[in-house]
């Protein structure tokens, strides 16, 4: 189904960046997310069917912009059903039209993620209306990156776009008292599209590919609209961090290799060299907070390809501070685990069982693998092995299941 | 838009107060009620009389029935509302944290349906 020629990227790529702002600059004008859409979809269809071949306009926006202006007219004398809400929309496309150089739209990119992250909208269908209202993706892609099904997201994303317009949210960047919080909102859900898409290492799952990548990219736009907060540097910086590890993440015939034991010869160099720059402007900007100190910790990660080692203890204090920030539970495994390295395992044992009462934490893998890795290290294998067992039956990915069998069985063979 | 900020509370606290709590209540919604003036965003707004003042009329068996009490027993009851009109939500969440009942007890933002 997916046309991977260069050609094809190219176009998809103008398409995208062009959608978003038309898209942003329409549902501005009319309040109206849904109906936008409506208007661009298939000026954007049209556009992946012509450009490939045809080559990007010179002004994609202008291309876009008349494709849906046409569509609008002939939506106008089909439905006539609907003759209200789409004459009052075609009047809001064609008065948009008029007062603007369509080769000039205004990016207002920005204000639509902040009204699909307003607090008035599930915090768990914010990533996914960005995903949909600014890179245009379908509802089952995105359904399938976040696991769950197409109708039920379908139906979610339709009922979020139609709060946004009946409950008035704005497209406007909000006050600068309320700045901050709101855009933690905005970049929380930019980060739950890239780890919605994060998982699909080997990037088998054609459903879920580009994820990533799309989640970088609107990193960038919100650090190319807001280039001085500080947070939005940080997320970007984390996530070209680890976005510049997941080759590594596979060996050449398939397996998983944990972040210890990845050859940092594979890692994307230039990509981590660019979040380096991002995170040292981030922390010249004096506001620290939790994108910073996440990707603080994926840096010193990064370190090992200069260095040869892992700075334990510098981890171990980046998670003390974003533990301190947030309080999550799965900081605070991290910091067990990095605790477990520098302290040693009993330490490391000691701070999860603390955890252990955590209700939200019995059916979260990583807290079970780290236990069980911790045992092993203590030589308690009966302990260990349950723990193992607990961690397999919890994970998804059949590599990172097989990873973990085999260091079960490194464990002395009368608990493998 | 206009929005109506639907001002939920606990009665029966109310009631047990003390009369210089109350004072300051009353006079917190009305300097609250001044400040909507004075922005000229208030269209309307009314206390209402507490729950055990309410009747209810419904419908049940296709027969109308006349119910002593209120729509449904809570634990906070509508006491009162404001109806507004300001640019957005944003504008309107402005404005529900500022009155009285965001601190005592619970405010719902509500657009009005235009026709």
């Amino acid at each position: 189904m997916s046309d991977t020629s260069p050609a094809h990227r190219a176009a998809e790529r103008a398409a995208r960046q062009s959608y978003g702002k038309l898209m942003a600059y329409l549902a501005a004008r009319t309040g109206d997310v849904a109906a936008a859409e409506d208007a661009l979809s298939d000026a954007f269809a049209a556009a992946l069917a012509s450009w490939p071949a045809a080559g990007v306009p010179q002004s994609p926006e202008a291309w876009l912009f008349a494709a849906a202006r046409r569509q609008m007219i002939d939506m106008a004398r089909r439905r006539r059903t609907r003759e209200a809400a789409t004459d009052r929309l075609l009047l809001s496309v064609e008065e948009a039209a008029a007062g603007i150089d369509p080769g000039e739209v205004p990016d207002r990119r920005l204000s639509l993620m902040f009204a699909c992250a307003h607090p008035a909208i599930d915090a768990a269908m914010r990533g996914p209306l960005i995903l949909q209202t600014v890179l245009g993706l379908d509802a089952a892609a995105i359904a399938a990156a976040f696991l769950t099904a197409p109708a039920a997201m379908s139906q979610r994303l339709v009922r979020a776009k139609r709060r946004i317009r009946d409950a008035g949210i704005p497209f406007r960047q909000p006050d600068q008292a309320d700045l901050p919080a709101r855009l933690d909102a905005v970049l929380e859900a930019i980060y739950a599209a890239f780890g919605a898409g994060w998982p699909d290492a080997g990037g088998l799952d054609p459903r879920r590919q580009g994820l990533v990548d799309e989640a970088i990219w609107l990193g960038r736009v919100v650090v190319g609209l807001l280039p001085d907060e500080p947070e939005a540097l940080g997320l970007l910086a984390l996530m070209l961090y680890a976005g510049a590890r997941r080759a590594a993440r596979r060996s050449a015939n398939g397996d998983y290799v944990a972040l210890s034991e990845q050859d940092p010869a594979r890692w994307d160099a230039a990509a981590l060299d660019g979040a380096e720059r991002l995170l040292l402007r981030a922390g010249s900007l004096g506001r620290i907070g939790r994108f910073q100190l996440e990707a603080a910790v994926q840096s010193v990660h990064a370190a090992r390809r200069i260095s040869g080692r892992t700075d334990w203890p510098a981890i171990l204090e980046l998670y003390e501070g974003l533990l301190e920030l947030s309080g999550s539970p799965v900081v605070a495994v991290n910091r067990a685990v990095a605790l477990g390295e520098t302290a040693g395992p009993t330490a490391g044992l000691a701070a999860l069982d603390e955890l252990a009462r955590d209700s939200r934490l019995a059916g979260y893998q990583p807290y079970w693998a780290a236990r069980a890795e911790l045992l092993a290290r203590l030589g308690w294998g009966a302990m260990a092995n349950a723990a193992y067992a607990r961690a397999i039956e919890l994970e998804p990915d059949p590599a990172v299941r097989c990873f973990l069998e085999q260091r079960r069985a490194r464990l002395r063979p009368n608990f493998a | 838009m206009q929005y109506m900020l639907a001002v939920y509370g606990d009665e029966r606290a109310a009631e047990g107060a003390p009369r210089e709590q109350m004072t300051e209540i009353v006079n917190a919604y009305m300097a609250y009620t001044k400040a909507l003036q004075d922005a000229k965003v208030l269209v309307g707004s009314n206390r209402l009389r507490p729950t055990s003042a309410a009747t209810t009329v419904r419908t049940v068996d296709g027969q109308t029935k006349v119910l002593d009490g209120p729509f449904a027993e809570t634990k906070e009851q509508l006491g009162g509302y404001y109806l507004i009109d300001v640019p957005d939500l944003d504008a309107a969440l402005v404005w529900a944290k500022r009155c009285p009942a965001a601190r005592y007890g619970t405010v719902e933002v509500r657009p009005i349906w235009v026709m």
